[in-house]
């Protein structure tokens, strides 16, 4: 097994994913057969090659700078339109410090 | 008028020769639209005083003899990971279940300007993740030759539509091959365009490295048309390319005649017979037209899947993060504290396919584990790239199969992650990469199953690829 029961519930905690005890378990057998297959990447010969980040090509300079010109931004009501929970102007969220 | 056989060239003659008008054929698409959809669930919903706004600005140009631009009146459908600033984009998801975005999708808008009319917005997997459609928190949905079927994902609802006649034209967005795999089962045009080729700007990201917009349609000068509208630099997405976006349909006159072909062997090893089959049949119809077909081999191919797997989950779970609770309209009614509105608005909203994906690319990414995953499957896509780089030195354009198999059945591999993600074997390959690639119907099994032909082509060579399908097409597929 790559993957033990400990990682997943520790992968979930790094990943904000509340997880039912039938998903854990699924996943630890979803993971593990997944990364079985990644593991034929140790075959393939890597040294010296430069990680590929971006898709690049063959193209004149691209990093041009844009006009520095103003634009309406969105608008606070508009941003706050499909909060779940808004208030004043802001986005309201559980209380993180106690008084 | 058959309304479910339209092209893009019937409308705008229907419309200049006053046969109809923009509004008359929007009411009717929709009309035909709505009826139609029950028995697929392509459309998760329409979009009606939108399209007859747009249809409206139509029917003025052509009243005062202004050009009313090249998708006049075209009834298009949208994915629904792009977003319609009024009209309810939800990612085929729980989480955004409510969403109305404020903002058009760059690509929405230059479709809009160039005359073309939204109906609605199409079914997925969920935010694009899958390769069936079975992924939708709205109910999968049937490929229209075959209810039993899948159509593809993730852009399967457009490939349904537009199979179905319920869209002339549809955007779609590929990462993997999310559009011209459901293009294939349903027996479609579909076109991945160059990595940069069409702006993100309103696309949901999934993994912004590989994630593309693209183009379905009936007919290949039809996808060729739709690209070329929406294609072109945007300064909205620093990714969208500065090159000239040319005339995607001039020269498109079946002659390919002397273009050298590359038939990548590693492709053809784990083919059903049929599938097999009809692509040879494919490629001789090629050669007749007088193609020069090699053999060529690219040999990073059987590590594609692996290498793609860690980075467009690693790249998903970085850009899922922002479905939290705060800004994107669901909340777990288990929000208590901070952490536990983070854990369960994420844990009730996101379906299986998507979590397994968070998971896995949180794994890969995490201590411990980055140089092992995450930077030897950047390098191995950089060896991927390269394959390709030195087949384009010998050829003008690759031809191979798109999917391994037709259409299954729905059911059939949902409960079967690996074999789910193995059978995008062929066309993650092109989203790495960062090459056009397309699918073109090339006949169908005895059983009456699409099979799709892909061509792949040059960084920004979308009229050598163009080239190749129109003259498949033109041929007859191979039926």
């Amino acid at each position: 097994m790559k993957i033990t029961e400990q990682e997943v519930r520790y992968v979930a905690d790094l990943a904000n994913l509340s997880l039912s005890e039938a998903e854990v378990h699924r996943f630890q057998a979803d993971l593990n057969e997944i990364l079985g297959h990644i593991e034929r990447l140790n075959d393939i010969d890597t040294a010296g090659v430069e990680p590929m980040t971006q898709v690049v090509y063959e193209a004149g300079d691209t990093a041009t700078l844009r006009a520095d010109r103003e634009r309406p931004p969105l608008g606070t009501e508009a941003a706050l339109a499909n909060a779940p929970k808004a208030g004043a102007g802001y986005f309201k969220v559980p209380k993180v410090v106690e008084r | 008028m058959d309304i479910a056989s339209l092209t893009i060239d019937q409308v705008r003659e229907g419309l200049l020769a006053r046969r109809f008008s923009a509004v008359e054929l929007t009411r009717e698409a929709l009309d035909f639209a709505e009826a139609r959809n029950p028995s697929t669930n392509a459309y998760l919903h329409f979009s009606p005083e939108r399209a007859l706004r747009s249809a409206v600005r139509v029917d003025e140009k052509v009243a005062r003899g202004e050009d009313p631009g090249p998708l006049a009146g075209v009834p298009i459908a949208v994915k629904d990971v792009i977003v319609t600033k009024g009209v309810r984009t939800t990612c085929g998801s729980k989480l955004l279940a409510q969403y109305t975005p404020p903002y058009d999708a760059t690509a929405v808008m230059r479709l809009e300007e160039a005359g073309g009319v939204i109906l609605g917005k199409t079914n997925c997997d969920e935010f694009a993740m899958g390769s069936s459609n079975e992924n939708s928190a709205f109910g999968p949905v049937r490929n229209p030759l075959a209810p039993d079927r899948v159509p593809g994902g993730s852009s399967g609802g457009s490939a349904a539509a537009v199979a179905q006649g319920t869209a002339v034209l549809a955007l779609g967005s590929d990462t993997g091959g999310s559009i011209r795999q459901p293009a294939s089962f349903c027996g479609v045009v579909g076109v991945t365009p160059t990595y940069g080729r069409v702006s993100r700007y309103g696309l949901a990201a999934f993994a912004s490295s590989l994630d593309h917009i693209g183009t379905l349609a009936r007919t290949v000068r039809d996808a060729a048309v739709l690209l070329g509208a929406i294609a072109g630099r945007d300064p909205m997405d620093a990714t969208s390319a500065e090159a000239p976006v040319p005339n995607y349909t001039h020269p498109l006159d079946g002659d390919v005649k002397g273009m050298k072909l590359g038939l990548p062997l590693e492709y053809l090893k784990d083919l059903t017979s049929e599938t097999g089959d009809l692509i040879a049949k494919g490629i001789e119809t090629l050669r007749k037209l007088g193609c020069e077909v090699r053999d060529i081999s690219l040999p990073a191919t059987d590590y594609a899947v692996a290498c793609y797997y860690i980075i467009a989950t690693a790249e998903a779970s970085s850009n899922l993060a922002r479905y939290d609770g705060v800004r994107y309209t669901f909340r777990s009614e288990s929000s208590g504290t901070l952490s536990d509105m983070y854990r369960h608005t994420r844990g009730e909203g996101f379906g299986a396919e998507c979590k397994r994906r968070i998971m896995l690319g949180t794994y890969v990414l995490s201590a411990g584990y980055y140089d092992a995953y995450y930077l030897k499957a950047q390098k191995v896509r950089a060896l991927i790239a390269r394959d390709f780089a030195r087949a384009f030195s010998e050829v003008d354009a690759i031809v191979a199969p798109v999917s391994p198999f037709p259409a299954f059945k729905l059911g059939e591999k949902i409960d079967d992650p690996l074999a789910m993600y193995l059978s995008d074997i062929y066309t993650i390959t092109g989203d790495l990469a960062g090459i056009p690639c397309m699918s073109v119907p090339c006949g169908k099994t005895a059983q009456g199953l699409p099979v799709g032909m892909q061509i792949l082509a040059r960084h920004f060579d979308e009229p050598s690829m163009f080239r190749v399908a129109y003259a498949l097409e033109r041929a007859g597929g191979v039926n």
